[in-house]
Protein backbone atom coordinates (compact mmCIF):
# COMPACT_ATOMS: atom_id res chain seq x y z
CA UNK A 1 0.00 0.00 0.00
CA UNK A 2 2.51 2.54 1.01
CA UNK A 3 4.94 1.81 -1.94
CA UNK A 4 1.97 1.79 -4.21
CA UNK A 5 1.43 5.47 -2.61
CA UNK A 6 5.48 6.06 -3.07
CA UNK A 7 5.31 5.38 -6.67
CA UNK A 8 2.60 7.42 -7.17
CA UNK A 9 3.67 10.21 -5.50
CA UNK A 10 7.07 9.75 -6.97
CA UNK A 11 5.54 10.02 -10.62
CA UNK A 12 3.56 13.12 -9.93
CA UNK A 13 6.65 14.61 -8.49
CA UNK A 14 9.46 13.97 -11.40
CA UNK A 15 6.71 15.02 -13.65
CA UNK A 16 6.40 18.20 -12.21
CA UNK A 17 10.22 18.83 -11.61
CA UNK A 18 10.30 18.12 -15.44
CA UNK A 19 7.59 20.86 -16.32
CA UNK A 20 9.19 23.36 -13.71
CA UNK A 21 12.18 23.53 -16.63
CA UNK A 22 10.00 22.96 -19.49
CA UNK A 23 7.14 25.22 -18.98
CA UNK A 24 7.31 28.25 -21.78
CA UNK A 25 5.20 30.41 -19.18
CA UNK A 26 7.06 31.67 -15.91
CA UNK A 27 4.09 31.39 -14.12
CA UNK A 28 3.22 27.76 -14.99
CA UNK A 29 6.94 26.69 -13.81
CA UNK A 30 6.25 28.42 -10.66
CA UNK A 31 3.09 26.10 -10.62
CA UNK A 32 4.95 23.31 -10.95
CA UNK A 33 7.28 23.99 -8.79
CA UNK A 34 4.80 24.43 -5.79
CA UNK A 35 3.51 20.94 -7.30
CA UNK A 36 6.58 19.61 -6.48
CA UNK A 37 6.97 21.02 -2.67
CA UNK A 38 3.62 19.32 -2.35
CA UNK A 39 4.80 15.94 -3.31
CA UNK A 40 8.36 16.75 -1.07
CA UNK A 41 6.08 17.29 1.78
CA UNK A 42 4.24 13.98 1.26
CA UNK A 43 7.49 12.33 1.18
CA UNK A 44 7.72 13.52 4.33
CA UNK A 45 4.44 12.53 6.04
CA UNK A 46 5.59 9.24 4.99
CA UNK A 47 8.83 9.01 7.20
CA UNK A 48 7.11 9.83 10.76
CA UNK A 49 7.86 13.75 10.15
CA UNK A 50 4.85 15.40 9.96
CA UNK A 51 5.85 18.78 11.57
CA UNK A 52 8.57 18.87 8.49
CA UNK A 53 5.42 18.17 5.97
CA UNK A 54 3.41 21.16 7.59
CA UNK A 55 6.26 23.41 7.63
CA UNK A 56 7.32 22.46 4.13
CA UNK A 57 4.05 23.15 2.58
CA UNK A 58 3.46 26.36 4.83
CA UNK A 59 6.99 27.88 3.90
CA UNK A 60 8.11 26.72 1.27
CA UNK A 61 4.65 26.41 -1.33
CA UNK A 62 3.22 29.04 0.74
CA UNK A 63 5.49 31.84 1.62
CA UNK A 64 8.53 31.85 -0.98
CA UNK A 65 6.56 30.63 -3.64
CA UNK A 66 4.11 33.77 -3.30
CA UNK A 67 6.96 35.91 -2.97
CA UNK A 68 8.30 34.12 -6.33
CA UNK A 69 4.99 34.50 -7.89
CA UNK A 70 4.52 38.16 -7.15
CA UNK A 71 8.04 38.40 -8.38
CA UNK A 72 7.34 36.89 -12.02
CA UNK A 73 3.69 38.80 -12.15
CA UNK A 74 5.33 42.10 -11.22
CA UNK A 75 7.55 42.18 -13.27
CA UNK A 76 5.82 41.10 -16.40
CA UNK A 77 8.53 38.52 -17.41
CA UNK A 78 6.95 37.98 -21.55
CA UNK A 79 7.16 34.11 -22.65
CA UNK A 80 9.76 33.51 -25.02
CA UNK A 81 11.73 36.55 -24.24
CA UNK A 82 14.65 34.87 -23.78
CA UNK A 83 17.03 33.55 -25.93
CA UNK A 84 17.61 30.13 -26.84
CA UNK A 85 21.72 29.53 -25.13
CA UNK A 86 23.52 26.89 -26.29
CA UNK A 87 26.65 27.00 -24.08
CA UNK A 88 25.34 26.90 -21.28
CA UNK A 89 23.67 22.80 -22.43
CA UNK A 90 27.37 21.57 -22.21
CA UNK A 91 28.09 22.92 -18.94
CA UNK A 92 24.60 21.75 -17.73
CA UNK A 93 25.19 17.75 -19.35
CA UNK A 94 28.38 17.69 -17.51
CA UNK A 95 27.10 18.87 -14.26
CA UNK A 96 23.94 16.59 -14.94
CA UNK A 97 26.07 13.69 -15.40
CA UNK A 98 28.29 13.97 -12.25
CA UNK A 99 24.89 14.23 -10.26
CA UNK A 100 23.93 11.00 -11.79
CA UNK A 101 26.88 9.45 -10.73
CA UNK A 102 26.84 10.65 -7.02
CA UNK A 103 23.42 9.39 -6.52
CA UNK A 104 24.23 6.37 -8.11
CA UNK A 105 27.29 5.89 -5.49
CA UNK A 106 25.02 6.80 -2.48
CA UNK A 107 21.84 4.17 -3.73
CA UNK A 108 24.47 1.31 -4.30
CA UNK A 109 27.53 1.85 -1.83
CA UNK A 110 25.38 3.22 1.26
CA UNK A 111 23.30 1.60 4.02
CA UNK A 112 19.62 2.42 2.80
CA UNK A 113 18.15 1.29 6.53
CA UNK A 114 15.96 2.78 9.00
CA UNK A 115 17.61 5.42 11.01
CA UNK A 116 18.54 4.25 14.61
CA UNK A 117 18.94 6.42 17.92
CA UNK A 118 16.76 7.50 20.43
CA UNK A 119 13.69 8.76 17.97
CA UNK A 120 12.04 6.01 16.76
CA UNK A 121 8.75 5.82 14.67
CA UNK A 122 6.54 4.75 17.97
CA UNK A 123 8.31 8.00 20.01
CA UNK A 124 6.99 10.60 17.78
CA UNK A 125 3.30 9.32 17.29
CA UNK A 126 3.28 8.70 20.99
CA UNK A 127 4.66 12.11 21.88
CA UNK A 128 3.95 14.18 18.76
CA UNK A 129 6.95 15.13 16.18
CA UNK A 130 6.44 19.10 17.05
CA UNK A 131 7.18 18.75 20.80
CA UNK A 132 10.31 16.47 20.40
CA UNK A 133 11.83 19.01 17.54
CA UNK A 134 10.73 22.11 20.30
CA UNK A 135 12.54 19.93 23.29
CA UNK A 136 15.55 19.97 21.08
CA UNK A 137 15.55 23.64 20.37
CA UNK A 138 14.97 24.81 23.19
CA UNK A 139 17.70 22.62 25.28
CA UNK A 140 20.59 21.34 22.73
CA UNK A 141 20.18 23.64 20.06
CA UNK A 142 19.61 26.70 21.92
CA UNK A 143 22.33 28.78 20.74
CA UNK A 144 22.16 28.38 17.31
CA UNK A 145 18.32 29.08 17.25
CA UNK A 146 19.10 31.96 19.05
CA UNK A 147 21.95 33.03 16.66
CA UNK A 148 19.62 32.16 13.73
CA UNK A 149 16.64 34.36 14.99
CA UNK A 150 19.52 36.85 15.47
CA UNK A 151 20.53 36.62 12.00
CA UNK A 152 16.80 36.94 10.77
CA UNK A 153 16.23 40.00 12.53
CA UNK A 154 18.87 42.24 10.81
CA UNK A 155 17.46 41.21 7.42
CA UNK A 156 14.02 41.88 8.26
CA UNK A 157 15.79 45.67 9.44
CA UNK A 158 17.85 46.09 6.40
CA UNK A 159 14.29 45.11 4.24
CA UNK A 160 12.93 47.82 6.11
CA UNK A 161 16.18 50.42 5.47
CA UNK A 162 16.20 49.11 2.01
CA UNK A 163 12.76 49.61 1.15
CA UNK A 164 12.13 53.33 2.93
CA UNK A 165 14.00 56.50 1.41
CA UNK A 166 13.17 58.06 4.88
CA UNK A 167 13.14 56.58 8.22
CA UNK B 1 -14.91 -8.46 10.44
CA UNK B 2 -12.81 -11.39 9.61
CA UNK B 3 -11.69 -9.94 5.90
CA UNK B 4 -8.31 -7.77 6.11
CA UNK B 5 -6.80 -6.17 3.41
CA UNK B 6 -3.52 -5.32 3.63
CA UNK B 7 -3.28 -5.87 7.04
CA UNK B 8 -6.24 -3.73 8.05
CA UNK B 9 -9.78 -4.76 8.46
CA UNK B 10 -12.66 -4.32 6.16
CA UNK B 11 -13.76 -2.05 8.58
CA UNK B 12 -11.39 0.42 8.73
CA UNK B 13 -11.88 1.10 4.65
CA UNK B 14 -15.57 0.94 5.02
CA UNK B 15 -15.57 3.73 7.78
CA UNK B 16 -13.11 6.47 6.08
CA UNK B 17 -15.09 6.15 3.11
CA UNK B 18 -18.22 6.29 4.97
CA UNK B 19 -16.70 9.54 6.97
CA UNK B 20 -15.31 11.02 4.06
CA UNK B 21 -18.58 11.03 2.06
CA UNK B 22 -20.93 12.03 4.78
CA UNK B 23 -18.30 15.05 5.24
CA UNK B 24 -18.28 16.20 1.68
CA UNK B 25 -21.58 15.64 1.20
CA UNK B 26 -22.63 17.45 4.24
CA UNK B 27 -19.65 20.45 3.80
CA UNK B 28 -21.34 20.70 0.23
CA UNK B 29 -25.27 21.10 1.32
CA UNK B 30 -24.03 23.09 4.20
CA UNK B 31 -22.26 25.86 1.28
CA UNK B 32 -25.61 25.29 -0.90
CA UNK B 33 -27.91 26.49 1.72
CA UNK B 34 -25.48 29.16 3.53
CA UNK B 35 -25.76 31.28 0.36
CA UNK B 36 -29.83 30.86 0.95
CA UNK B 37 -29.29 31.46 4.39
CA UNK B 38 -27.00 34.50 4.22
CA UNK B 39 -29.64 36.48 1.97
CA UNK B 40 -32.52 35.40 3.87
CA UNK B 41 -30.88 36.23 6.77
CA UNK B 42 -29.60 39.50 5.64
CA UNK B 43 -33.05 40.00 4.32
CA UNK B 44 -34.93 40.29 7.88
CA UNK B 45 -32.21 42.10 9.44
CA UNK B 46 -32.85 44.86 6.94
CA UNK B 47 -36.41 44.03 7.21
CA UNK B 48 -36.98 42.55 3.60
CA UNK B 49 -38.16 39.22 2.92
CA UNK B 50 -35.09 37.74 0.98
CA UNK B 51 -35.92 35.04 -2.03
CA UNK B 52 -39.47 33.87 -1.53
CA UNK B 53 -40.83 32.79 -5.44
CA UNK B 54 -38.82 29.67 -5.34
CA UNK B 55 -40.35 26.62 -3.77
CA UNK B 56 -41.81 27.29 0.13
CA UNK B 57 -40.30 30.37 1.03
CA UNK B 58 -37.64 30.53 -1.60
CA UNK B 59 -35.89 27.10 0.11
CA UNK B 60 -35.20 25.74 -3.85
CA UNK B 61 -33.37 29.11 -4.44
CA UNK B 62 -29.58 27.49 -3.82
CA UNK B 63 -30.82 24.93 -6.45
CA UNK B 64 -32.13 27.43 -9.18
CA UNK B 65 -28.79 29.26 -8.63
CA UNK B 66 -26.92 26.30 -9.17
CA UNK B 67 -28.83 25.83 -12.07
CA UNK B 68 -28.39 28.84 -14.00
CA UNK B 69 -24.76 28.92 -12.82
CA UNK B 70 -24.13 25.89 -14.92
CA UNK B 71 -25.94 26.73 -18.08
CA UNK B 72 -24.50 30.38 -18.46
CA UNK B 73 -21.76 30.82 -21.29
CA UNK B 74 -18.01 29.71 -20.45
CA UNK B 75 -15.94 32.43 -21.16
CA UNK B 76 -12.52 32.83 -21.67
CA UNK B 77 -10.71 36.17 -22.32
CA UNK B 78 -8.81 35.72 -25.56
CA UNK B 79 -5.74 37.71 -23.72
CA UNK B 80 -6.13 35.41 -20.26
CA UNK B 81 -3.12 32.83 -19.97
CA UNK B 82 -5.41 30.14 -20.33
CA UNK B 83 -3.83 27.29 -17.72
CA UNK B 84 -3.90 29.87 -14.89
CA UNK B 85 -6.88 30.85 -15.56
CA UNK B 86 -8.58 27.30 -15.70
CA UNK B 87 -6.66 25.88 -12.86
CA UNK B 88 -7.57 29.28 -10.45
CA UNK B 89 -10.76 28.20 -9.67
CA UNK B 90 -9.58 24.48 -8.46
CA UNK B 91 -6.76 26.01 -6.37
CA UNK B 92 -8.90 28.21 -4.54
CA UNK B 93 -11.87 25.44 -4.07
CA UNK B 94 -9.58 22.34 -3.04
CA UNK B 95 -7.77 23.28 -0.08
CA UNK B 96 -10.82 24.77 1.39
CA UNK B 97 -12.44 21.23 1.15
CA UNK B 98 -9.43 19.26 2.62
CA UNK B 99 -9.41 20.86 5.92
CA UNK B 100 -11.76 19.58 6.63
CA UNK B 101 -9.91 15.94 6.73
CA UNK B 102 -8.49 17.10 10.16
CA UNK B 103 -11.56 18.57 11.95
CA UNK B 104 -13.05 15.81 14.95
CA UNK B 105 -16.86 16.23 14.56
CA UNK B 106 -17.77 13.81 17.07
CA UNK B 107 -16.44 11.54 19.47
CA UNK B 108 -15.79 7.89 18.51
CA UNK B 109 -18.78 5.74 17.76
CA UNK B 110 -18.97 1.39 17.95
CA UNK B 111 -20.02 0.06 15.21
CA UNK B 112 -20.58 -4.11 15.43
CA UNK B 113 -17.59 -4.16 17.62
CA UNK B 114 -15.28 -1.57 16.04
CA UNK B 115 -14.85 1.89 17.15
CA UNK B 116 -14.60 4.70 14.98
CA UNK B 117 -13.69 8.27 15.92
CA UNK B 118 -15.46 10.79 14.11
CA UNK B 119 -12.79 12.29 12.62
CA UNK B 120 -11.59 11.59 9.07
CA UNK B 121 -8.08 11.85 9.30
CA UNK B 122 -7.83 9.61 12.82
CA UNK B 123 -8.15 5.74 13.75
CA UNK B 124 -8.64 3.82 16.75
CA UNK B 125 -5.72 1.98 17.98
CA UNK B 126 -7.51 -0.91 20.02
CA UNK B 127 -3.86 -1.80 21.65
CA UNK B 128 -3.49 1.36 22.86
CA UNK B 129 -6.63 1.76 23.54
CA UNK B 130 -6.41 5.35 22.17
CA UNK B 131 -7.44 7.60 19.36
CA UNK B 132 -4.57 8.57 16.89
CA UNK B 133 -5.04 11.58 14.68
CA UNK B 134 -2.55 13.99 12.86
CA UNK B 135 -0.60 15.89 15.37
CA UNK B 136 -0.08 18.32 13.63
CA UNK B 137 -3.75 19.24 12.94
CA UNK B 138 -3.71 22.88 13.22
CA UNK B 139 -0.45 23.58 11.36
CA UNK B 140 -1.84 21.34 8.65
CA UNK B 141 -4.93 23.55 8.00
CA UNK B 142 -2.76 26.99 8.53
CA UNK B 143 -0.85 25.28 5.75
CA UNK B 144 -3.57 24.48 3.54
CA UNK B 145 -5.10 28.00 3.92
CA UNK B 146 -1.57 29.55 3.14
CA UNK B 147 -2.05 27.55 -0.35
CA UNK B 148 -5.82 29.03 -0.82
CA UNK B 149 -4.18 32.25 -1.92
CA UNK B 150 -2.83 30.96 -4.88
CA UNK B 151 -6.09 30.84 -6.48
CA UNK B 152 -6.80 34.32 -5.68
CA UNK B 153 -3.71 35.60 -6.87
CA UNK B 154 -3.34 33.56 -10.27
CA UNK B 155 -7.14 34.30 -10.75
CA UNK B 156 -6.02 38.32 -10.57
CA UNK B 157 -3.25 37.48 -12.55
CA UNK B 158 -4.22 35.21 -15.40
CA UNK B 159 -7.39 37.38 -16.58
CA UNK B 160 -5.46 40.17 -17.89
CA UNK B 161 -7.42 42.44 -16.59
CA UNK B 162 -6.78 45.70 -14.69
CA UNK B 163 -9.64 45.54 -12.00
CA UNK B 164 -8.25 41.72 -11.57
CA UNK B 165 -4.79 42.19 -11.13
CA UNK B 166 -6.01 44.80 -8.49
CA UNK B 167 -8.19 42.88 -6.61
CA UNK B 168 -6.08 39.84 -6.60
CA UNK B 169 -3.31 41.87 -5.58
CA UNK B 170 -5.45 43.51 -2.72
CA UNK B 171 -6.95 40.16 -1.27
CA UNK B 172 -2.77 38.19 -1.40
CA UNK B 173 -1.76 41.23 0.53
CA UNK B 174 -4.76 40.56 3.22
CA UNK B 175 -4.19 37.26 3.27
CA UNK B 176 -0.32 36.76 4.09
CA UNK B 177 -0.64 39.82 6.96
CA UNK B 178 -4.10 38.21 8.16
CA UNK B 179 -2.55 34.56 8.12
CA UNK B 180 0.56 35.71 10.32
CA UNK B 181 -1.94 37.36 13.23
CA UNK B 182 -4.44 34.37 12.90
CA UNK B 183 -1.54 32.33 13.56
CA UNK B 184 0.05 34.06 16.27
CA UNK B 185 -3.01 34.63 18.09
CA UNK B 186 -3.81 30.50 18.12
CA UNK B 187 -0.17 29.96 19.38
CA UNK B 188 -1.57 31.03 23.08
CA UNK B 189 -4.28 28.21 23.15
CA UNK B 190 -1.46 25.31 22.39
CA UNK B 191 0.61 26.94 25.23
CA UNK B 192 -2.63 25.90 27.27
CA UNK B 193 -3.08 22.45 25.69
CA UNK B 194 0.52 21.54 24.81
CA UNK B 195 -0.48 20.26 21.56
CA UNK B 196 -1.46 20.26 18.19
CA UNK B 197 -3.59 17.28 17.76
CA UNK B 198 -7.28 18.48 17.61
CA UNK B 199 -8.87 15.51 19.38
CA UNK B 200 -6.66 16.39 22.57
CA UNK B 201 -7.41 19.89 22.06
CA UNK B 202 -10.79 18.98 22.19
CA UNK B 203 -10.33 16.45 24.72
CA UNK B 204 -9.13 19.00 27.63
CA UNK B 205 -12.04 21.34 26.63
CA UNK B 206 -14.36 18.52 28.31
CA UNK B 207 -16.40 19.11 31.41
CA UNK B 208 -17.05 21.49 34.02
CA UNK B 209 -19.89 22.48 32.06
CA UNK B 210 -18.77 24.27 28.98
CA UNK B 211 -16.27 26.57 31.04
CA UNK B 212 -12.90 24.69 30.18
CA UNK B 213 -13.99 25.95 26.69
CA UNK B 214 -10.45 27.81 25.69
CA UNK B 215 -12.86 30.89 24.77
CA UNK B 216 -13.22 31.04 28.47
CA UNK B 217 -9.56 31.21 29.14
CA UNK B 218 -8.19 33.04 26.31
CA UNK B 219 -10.83 35.09 25.21
CA UNK B 220 -8.38 38.16 23.41
CA UNK B 221 -7.26 34.82 21.19
CA UNK B 222 -11.25 33.91 20.31
CA UNK B 223 -11.73 37.23 19.79
CA UNK B 224 -8.49 37.89 17.16
CA UNK B 225 -8.43 34.04 15.99
CA UNK B 226 -12.32 35.08 14.33
CA UNK B 227 -11.19 38.64 13.73
CA UNK B 228 -8.51 37.85 11.26
CA UNK B 229 -10.14 34.30 9.96
CA UNK B 230 -12.88 36.89 8.72
CA UNK B 231 -10.21 38.80 7.25
CA UNK B 232 -8.03 35.43 5.77
CA UNK B 233 -11.26 34.60 3.89
CA UNK B 234 -12.25 38.06 2.32
CA UNK B 235 -15.70 38.39 4.14
CA UNK B 236 -17.11 41.54 4.56
CA UNK B 237 -16.22 44.06 6.87
CA UNK B 238 -12.64 43.10 5.05
CA UNK B 239 -13.95 42.31 1.59
CA UNK B 240 -12.14 44.72 0.06
CA UNK B 241 -10.63 42.52 -2.93
CA UNK B 242 -14.07 42.09 -4.15
CA UNK B 243 -15.20 45.81 -3.35
CA UNK B 244 -17.69 46.73 -6.14
CA UNK B 245 -17.50 50.11 -6.14
CA UNK B 246 -14.44 50.22 -6.81
CA UNK B 247 -13.31 47.18 -8.29
CA UNK B 248 -16.38 45.32 -10.58
CA UNK B 249 -15.91 42.76 -9.06
CA UNK B 250 -12.14 41.92 -7.96
CA UNK B 251 -10.54 39.00 -8.95
CA UNK B 252 -13.32 37.10 -10.69
CA UNK B 253 -14.63 40.46 -12.59
CA UNK B 254 -13.77 38.06 -15.60
CA UNK B 255 -15.19 34.43 -14.84
CA UNK B 256 -18.33 32.91 -15.55
CA UNK B 257 -20.26 30.31 -15.51
CA UNK B 258 -19.42 27.55 -13.27
CA UNK B 259 -15.65 28.58 -12.69
CA UNK B 260 -17.38 31.92 -10.99
CA UNK B 261 -19.37 29.31 -8.70
CA UNK B 262 -16.30 27.55 -7.99
CA UNK B 263 -15.20 31.13 -6.41
CA UNK B 264 -18.03 31.53 -4.31
CA UNK B 265 -18.60 27.97 -3.46
CA UNK B 266 -14.83 28.45 -2.39
CA UNK B 267 -15.58 31.31 -0.19
CA UNK B 268 -18.35 29.85 1.65
CA UNK B 269 -16.37 26.62 1.99
CA UNK B 270 -13.84 28.61 3.78
CA UNK B 271 -16.15 30.38 5.99
CA UNK B 272 -17.62 26.70 7.30
CA UNK B 273 -13.70 25.78 7.78
CA UNK B 274 -13.03 28.90 9.62
CA UNK B 275 -16.27 28.47 11.85
CA UNK B 276 -15.20 24.79 12.27
CA UNK B 277 -11.90 25.36 13.51
CA UNK B 278 -12.89 28.12 15.95
CA UNK B 279 -15.41 25.90 17.20
CA UNK B 280 -12.75 22.99 17.53
CA UNK B 281 -10.22 25.61 19.22
CA UNK B 282 -12.62 27.54 21.17
CA UNK B 283 -15.72 26.08 21.62
CA UNK B 284 -14.86 22.84 23.03
CA UNK B 285 -15.98 21.16 19.46
CA UNK B 286 -18.15 18.47 19.79
CA UNK B 287 -18.50 18.65 23.54
CA UNK B 288 -22.16 18.54 25.31
CA UNK B 289 -24.41 17.75 28.41
CA UNK B 290 -24.60 13.77 27.74
CA UNK B 291 -21.91 12.91 24.99
CA UNK B 292 -20.72 10.31 27.22
CA UNK B 293 -24.01 8.14 26.78
CA UNK B 294 -25.43 8.97 23.25
CA UNK B 295 -21.85 10.00 20.50
CA UNK B 296 -24.18 10.83 18.00
CA UNK B 297 -25.05 13.72 20.29
CA UNK B 298 -21.52 14.72 19.82
CA UNK B 299 -21.89 16.02 16.11
CA UNK B 300 -25.42 17.57 16.52
CA UNK B 301 -23.33 19.71 18.99
CA UNK B 302 -20.84 20.29 16.55
CA UNK B 303 -23.24 21.34 13.54
CA UNK B 304 -24.83 23.73 16.53
CA UNK B 305 -21.79 25.28 17.16
CA UNK B 306 -20.89 25.95 13.41
CA UNK B 307 -23.62 27.51 12.48
CA UNK B 308 -24.27 29.49 15.29
CA UNK B 309 -20.83 31.20 13.84
CA UNK B 310 -21.79 31.10 10.61
CA UNK B 311 -24.82 33.37 11.77
CA UNK B 312 -22.25 35.45 13.62
CA UNK B 313 -20.84 36.05 10.41
CA UNK B 314 -24.24 36.95 8.06
CA UNK B 315 -24.63 39.11 11.05
CA UNK B 316 -21.20 40.95 10.79
CA UNK B 317 -21.84 41.01 7.40
CA UNK B 318 -25.24 42.77 7.75
CA UNK B 319 -23.82 45.27 10.40
CA UNK B 320 -20.50 46.82 9.36
CA UNK B 321 -19.62 48.59 6.31
CA UNK B 322 -16.89 48.34 4.54
CA UNK B 323 -12.93 48.69 5.99
CA UNK B 324 -10.13 51.14 4.17
CA UNK B 325 -7.76 49.42 2.56
CA UNK B 326 -4.61 51.30 5.17
CA UNK B 327 -6.95 50.72 8.19
CA UNK B 328 -7.17 47.03 7.33
CA UNK B 329 -3.19 47.04 7.18
CA UNK B 330 -2.91 49.49 9.94
CA UNK B 331 -5.02 46.98 12.11
CA UNK B 332 -3.40 43.61 11.48
CA UNK B 333 0.37 44.75 11.62
CA UNK B 334 -0.09 46.82 13.78
CA UNK B 335 -2.95 46.45 16.36
CA UNK B 336 -3.84 42.63 16.12
CA UNK B 337 0.31 41.19 15.52
CA UNK B 338 1.50 43.11 18.82
CA UNK B 339 -1.80 42.39 20.50
CA UNK B 340 -1.16 38.58 19.87
CA UNK B 341 2.76 38.60 21.10
CA UNK B 342 1.67 40.32 24.02
CA UNK B 343 -1.04 37.81 24.91
CA UNK B 344 1.79 34.92 24.16
CA UNK B 345 4.05 36.76 26.68
CA UNK B 346 0.76 36.99 29.71
CA UNK B 347 -0.04 33.73 28.94
CA UNK B 348 3.59 32.51 29.31
CA UNK B 349 3.81 34.18 32.44
CA UNK B 350 0.85 33.24 34.11
CA UNK B 351 1.11 29.69 32.74
CA UNK B 352 4.91 29.83 34.82
CA UNK B 353 3.52 31.07 37.84
CA UNK B 354 0.32 28.27 38.20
Amino acid sequence: METLFFLIISLVAIVSAILVITCKNPINSALALIMTFFCLATYYVMLDAPFMAAVQVMVYAGAIMVLMVFTIMLLNIRVNATRQQSHKVLFSIILGFFTLINTLVIIFKSRAALPTGPYSGDMIKNIGHTELIGKEMFTNFLLPFEITSILLLAAIVGAVILAKKKI
Amino acid sequence: MGMEILGLPMMYYIAMVAKVLVAFVFVLLTVAYATYAERKIIGHMQVRLGPMRTGWHGLLQPIADGVKLFFKEEIVPSQASTFAFLVAPLIALIPAFITFAVIPFGGVIEIAGYKIPLQIAAYYDTAAGQVFDVNVGVLYILAMSSLGVYGIVLAGWASNSKYSLMGGLRASAQMISYELAAGLSIIAVFMLSGTLSLNKIVELQSGMGGFAWYAFKQPLAFFMFFVCSLAEINRTPFDLPEAETELVSGFCTEYSSMKYAMFFMAEYANMVTVCALTATLFLGGWNGPLTSMMPLLGPVYFVAKVYFLMFVCMWIRATLPRYRYDQLMHLGWKVFIPLALLNIVVTGIIGYFI
